[in-house]
């Protein structure tokens, strides 16, 4: 019986989060949209997006090969893997057992692997722009991350996140100095990873500006449906994180009644919302650095989660 | 079973297979006999490890041969079986690799008998129990080696990188020469048991320490004592370069952890910061070296530097928690390191591999010249892509499983009460998170670049599929990748002998854990599964597929990739190594490397080409070793006249010799 | 000892070595003079805390001369300053963003094992205070030696100041005579050297301090 309720919720979590992604991706559009004074395409436009295309027929390049057309379909598989081992409105589950944090850093790692690799297949040089540049924004956003879980796991005693998220809601965390700057450098590995202004403008075509688009430019049709897919589950993926692990009131433990997921799926829909909201409005009042800038940003971002760390290997009360 | 037979059988197989060599090079098909006697002999080696590993260990063996009174020990224990059982394993596959490989080799007289006597060579090491049985196996392996990286010997490059390897080498004997002596002290206790009954001061063991990493660091390739490492590995034939740096550098571990954990003594907190800081240093500053290549075999070369790095922080912090009485998480990066070596030993090698049917294939090794290999060699291009994931530290193969250890060993450091370890293993784990995210973006330009993309070259033009020995080899340790990476618990639990032999303390059984996940404390700290990891995501990946292939078009066409309007028939407008390497070295290059660039561009309206000029400098060969070069040189010319003098000054030196000391001996207190 | 009051005065101590850091990445003068204008503010939050929780009104003077002073009146001099120079878009060059970042980490690390080490019978409450007080010293100090601008120097002059009065109001018990000393110091410091930028401007049509080297007196 146990077992049929942890695959329930297993499921639902994961529908949970394929469902929301586009919802959310076109939510923080909107919001962009109404800052900067435009109607703006409506909210549930992602999901017309995904349907279009989904419709629509392949082009591939001549001399791309089988990696190019298996890549989108790992790239999904990996990123709804990572976004549903997050505890959205439930925590305790069975695979948060089988992959702790720093297995979900390293399924997003993989994703980018196997991106920058589709980047060079075609053998133009716009892959290769995306593909170099990626890389090097991966290179300092990786270990930012490894940093911040650290933190987040001499805090919480553990890697799993359904542990940090039953710690950060009990009283013995309180307002610590490491976890603000883990908040911090959090916000800016999203920032960095999911391809936002300032890093790289999502919406851009411009061949200098490029960064992710430049990598999936060749991609059309269902493959290019499925890499938005992942894109917009991985966005997703960093909101769950920001907000179970620095907002974790209302998830459920997994042995709760039908109420308490109610509750759960709200304040979960609810918490991405603001999140949501802050995005749009950060993207909205700043500009995009240039390439060569960004490294010192995702500096930043791993001094911050070094030092938290390094806090916490010096007291355990800071 | 006895240690007599395994020995016997091990020296006798080796040495017999090395003299058979000789008549059989003269044969056409000698060569492939050769390499399947020796994958015979090792696969039986690894075989009979593991069959005395089962028994009761250890076994021990002392044979009359040798320097009067002390004989030759021979001694099998748990940790002697593990890396017995990786080398031989790594040997056998290497070996029916070289079958079809070594077809094409032009000197086979050259190759067969010293690759035997590397064997065994390496196999003796393993199993010496008394320091002068371990050196002399020690040079064995190496001066075997060398002959193997001088093959090419019309070469210039292979020459120079065999001299600087036998200088490095030499430097290594010495330095461990004279860490058994100190370790030997008055009483010359040279057998290891010997000196596992003595009690050292804490200067001794300091000093012994600090020879034992300049000796057993400079076969491994510990900076700044890496340098032979890449050209030596990018000289010497495909099947050879993966044994030296898939195996042989794991020998130097063995020593190192030999020496270190088991003849030492209680370890000091001071061990534990240089091992760390070496560690460290040599991880990151080897996968940017990486980076910096446009060969592949020195950029695999560099990498192998990356790993003992990797694998000398894991043993750093064994060190640390051991000096602290913490010896369950001892156990636990002893256990990450150990599981790191059998790792890189099966990844690297077939990496190796994979380039060395690269260069049989097409005759290059520079991936500037390759390209659109994964249409021409399907199969290589997808088992070179399975090492480079494994590599890269991506789950779910075996790479991400000794990282997430060693992360979870140093997510245990803040207990340790030394104030220098709790500053440097912080810092230690960002150095260890930047390399892992380093070598991912190496690996991805070193596949993309020689495998993707279109073929730079008519020699990638041309390339066709390796033969079926080579793909059944690297295939072999794919599949070997793979395993460790889905049942990581069954490594785990063949590594607990070893290292509870070391630290006297084990990890948890994991064979116990339900679903075969891997503990390294308690459930409830973390846990990781492998095998429901990769359930997980081939369910979500054939959902996905299902789900597009029922409700999306299934059309597709093939057309000219997109070029804004510009069609470009020119493979070389496409990324090159270099340009793909550029935004790294621009942001780390420039500190570590000076990397400077300059751009000549031609005057508008002027059709000639433009030019880039890049500037690379090492450092460490700049402020190490050309000074100690310039300084050897030195002391050779003003030590010269010495060999012009008269009789009668050479009398003269004798008899002020002669004077000195007796003069010293009246005058001791 | 997990009290509220414990976290957010190391809450307030810690941001102050945030912004600090903050002020090394900056590379343009007038993001570099709001942050100098952030820092301020965060400094008078922190002890205006410190006032709430030790119980000690006249640290609410300090913190009010902090907020007026420093991060009002000041920067908007500053601001105009700059401007009026014609500087307020010149994109310093500093020796490496990255590597300066790290070495600032790389103080904070060393402040915080000194003063744990050194203090370490001492209140537990304004033992990380200290530590973070002298990150804030060291990363001024800092600043003044790595930047090329006079007024950036200027600016890490301020901020080695604030992280005086951090520590001195962690030591419980400035009086508040001290400050206003101070405070008073500061302000005839700013002006004289406002006076000088000035003169120097007008005299060489610079105030890049590698280039006012070249005018100095005994060469060698």
């Amino acid at each position: 019986m146990a077992v049929i309720r942890q695959i329930v919720l297993e499921g639902a979590q994961l529908l949970l989060v394929l469902a929301l992604a586009p919802l959310f991706t076109g939510y923080v559009r909107k919001v962009k949209a109404r800052l900067l004074r435009r109607r703006g395409p409506p909210v549930w436009q992602p999901y017309l997006d995904l349907a279009r295309l989904l419709r629509k027929e392949v082009v591939l390049a001549e001399n791309a090969s089988w990696l190019f057309r298996a890549v989108p379909y790992l790239v999904f598989a990996a990123t709804w893997v990572a976004a549903a081992l997050v505890p959205t409105f439930v925590s305790g589950l069975a695979s948060g057992h089988a992959a702790d944090l720093i297995a979900i850093v390293a399924l997003i790692a993989s994703t980018r692997f196997f991106l920058a690799l589709a980047g060079l297949d075609v053998g133009t040089s716009f892959g290769g722009i995306g593909s170099s540049r990626e890389m090097m924004f991966a290179t300092l956003a990786e270990p930012a991350m490894i940093m911040i879980v650290f933190t987040l796991a001499l805090i919480a005693g553990s890697t799993q996140l359904s542990t940090i998220a039953e710690v950060f809601v009990g009283p013995s965390v309180g307002l610590r100095v490491s976890l603000g700057l883990a908040l911090v450098a959090l916000v800016l590995v999203a920032i960095a990873e999911n391809s936002r202004v300032p890093v790289d403008n999502p919406a851009t075509h411009l061949e200098l500006t490029m960064v992710h688009e430049a990598m999936v430019l060749e991609y059309s049709g269902r493959h290019l449906a499925l890499i938005e897919l992942a894109a917009a589950l991985k966005l997703l993926l960093y909101a769950s994180l920001i907000a179970c692990v620095f907002a974790p009131w209302g998830i459920a433990p997994s042995g709760a009644g039908l109420l308490a997921f109610a509750i759960g799926v709200l304040l979960y829909g609810a918490k991405v919302a603001v999140i949501g909201f802050l995005l749009a409005f950060f993207e909205t009042s700043i500009a995009k650095m240039r390439v060569f800038r960004v490294p010192e940003f995702l500096g930043v971002a791993l001094m911050l989660g070094l030092l938290g760390t390094l806090l916490l290997f010096v007291t355990r009360s800071l | 079973m006895s240690l007599a037979l395994h020995a016997g059988f091990l020296a006798g197989a080796w040495l017999v297979l090395a003299a058979a060599a000789i008549p059989l090079t003269r044969s056409p098909r000698g060569s492939e006999v050769f390499y399947v006697l020796a994958a015979l002999v090792s696969a039986a080696g690894a075989a009979s490890a593991i069959y005395a590993a089962i028994g009761t260990l250890p076994l021990t063996l002392s044979v009359p041969i040798g320097l009067p009174g002390l004989g030759t020990r021979l001694r099998l224990d748990a940790l002697s079986a593990v890396f017995a059982v990786i080398v031989n394993g790594a040997a056998c596959i290497t070996s029916l690799y070289a079958i079809g490989y070594g077809r094409e080799e032009p000197e086979p007289l050259r190759v067969l008998p010293a690759y035997a006597l590397f064997l065994f060579g390496m196999n003796l090491v393993l199993i010496a129990d008394d320091a002068f049985s371990f050196l002399i196996a020690w040079e064995f392996m190496s001066l075997s080696s060398w002959v193997l990286v001088v093959v090419r010997h019309r070469d210039a490059e292979s020459r120079r990188a065999g001299l600087l390897y036998l200088m490095m080498a030499a430097l290594g004997t010495i330095a461990l020469l004279f860490a058994f002596g100190v370790l030997a002290g008055g009483e010359g206790a040279y057998t290891f048991d010997a000196v596992r009954g003595r009690t050292l001061t804490p200067i001794t063991a300091g000093i012994a320490l600090l020879l034992v990493l300049i000796g057993t660091g400079s076969k491994s390739g510990l900076v700044p004592l890496h340098a032979w490492l890449p050209p030596a590995h990018a000289a010497a034939p495909s099947q050879v370069s993966a044994l030296m740096s898939g195996v042989m550098t794991k020998v130097g571990v063995y020593g190192f952890i030999r020496i270190v954990f088991d003849l030492l003594g209680p370890p000091v907190w001071w061990w534990s910061m240089l091992v760390l800081a070496l560690g460290g240093l040599t991880c990151v500053l080897g996968v940017l070296y990486a980076l910096m290549q446009h060969d592949l075999k020195r950029l695999l070369a560099y990498h192998t530097v990356e790993n003992i790095g990797i694998i000398y922080i894991g043993l750093g912090l064994a060190l640390g928690f051991e000096a602290y009485g913490m010896n369950w998480a001892a156990a636990l990066a002893l256990t990450a390191a150990l599981f790191h070596v059998f790792n890189h030993c099966s990844f690297k090698s077939l990496l190796f591999l994979g380039a060395g049917a690269v260069q049989t294939s097409t005759g290059e090794r520079d991936m500037e010249k390759l390209g659109g290999l994964i249409h021409r060699m399907p199969r290589t291009a997808f088992l070179f892509l399975v090492g480079c994931v494994a590599i890269s530290a991506l789950p779910p193969l075996n790479g991400f499983v000794s990282e997430w250890l060693t992360f979870q060993a140093i997510l245990l450091s803040p207990d340790i009460p030394n104030w220098g370890l709790k500053f440097l293993v912080p810092a230690v784990g960002a150095i260890l998170a930047l390399s892992a995210a380093l070598a991912a973006a190496c690996f991805v330009k070193a596949f993309g670049v020689s495998f993707l993309g279109r073929p730079r070259s008519p020699a990638a033009e041309r390339a066709h599929e390796t033969d079926p020995f080579s793909l059944a080899a690297m295939g072999l340790f794919a599949l070997l990748c793979a395993l460790a990476g889905i049942f990581p618990g069954i490594v785990i639990d063949l590594l607990s002998p070893a290292v509870s032999l070391l630290v006297g303390s084990k990890m948890p059984v994991q064979a116990a854990l339900p679903w075969l996940s891997i503990v390294p404390i308690a459930e409830s700290r973390s846990s990781y599964n492998g095998l429901i990891f990769f359930l997980f995501i081939a369910f979500s990946a054939s959902l996905a597929a299902l789900a597009i292939h029922r409700f999306a078009s299934d059309k597709l066409r093939r057309a000219p990739s997109w070029d804004c309007g510009y069609p470009d028939p020119s493979p070389w407008t496409q990324y090159t190594a270099s340009s793909f390497a550029q935004p790294i070295r621009r942001v780390f290059g420039t500190f570590v490397f000076r990397a400077r660039e300059t751009v000549e561009m031609p005057a508008p309206g002027d059709m000639g080409a433009a030019r880039m000029h890049l500037e690379l400098r090492d450092l460490i060969w700049d402020y190490l070793y050309a000074p100690a070069a310039a300084f050897v040189g030195f002391a050779a010319e003003a030590l010269n006249p010495l060999q012009f003098q008269t009789i009668r000054r050479y009398l003269g030196l004798v008899f002020l010799a002669l004077v000195s000391l007796l003069l010293v001996l009246a005058l001791w207190p | 000892m997990r009290g509220i009051a414990f976290d957010i005065a190391h809450l307030l101590a810690g941001s102050l070595v945030l912004v600090s850091l903050l002020q090394l990445y900056q590379d343009r003068l007038s993001a570099l003079l709001n942050t100098f204008a952030l820092h301020a503010f965060v400094l008078a939050l922190s002890v205006a805390w410190q006032a709430f929780v030790q119980d000690a009104p006249h640290l609410f003077v300090t913190a009010l001369i902090a907020l007026v002073f420093k991060a009002i009146v000041i920067p908007v001099a500053l601001h105009r300053i700059i401007i009026r120079l014609g500087i307020h878009r010149e994109i310093e060059t500093v020796g490496g963003i990255g590597l300066t970042m790290l070495a600032g980490v790389g103080l904070v690390a060393l402040s915080i094992m000194l003063m744990l080490r050194l203090t370490a019978y001492a209140d537990p409450l304004a033992r990380i205070d200290f530590a973070f007080a002298l990150a804030v010293v060291l990363i001024g100090l800092m600043m003044m030696v790595t930047r090329r601008n006079a007024v950036s120097q200027v600016v890490g002059f301020m901020s080695l100041e604030n992280g005086l009065i951090l520590a001195a109001t962690g030591a419980r018990g400035m009086p508040l005579v001290v400050e206003i000393s101070v405070a008073f110091s500061v302000l005839i410091a700013f002006i004289v050297i406002g006076i000088f930028l000035f003169r120097i401007r007008e005299r060489f049509d610079t105030v890049d301090v590698g280039a006012l080297d070249r005018f100095r007196g005994d060469r060698r």
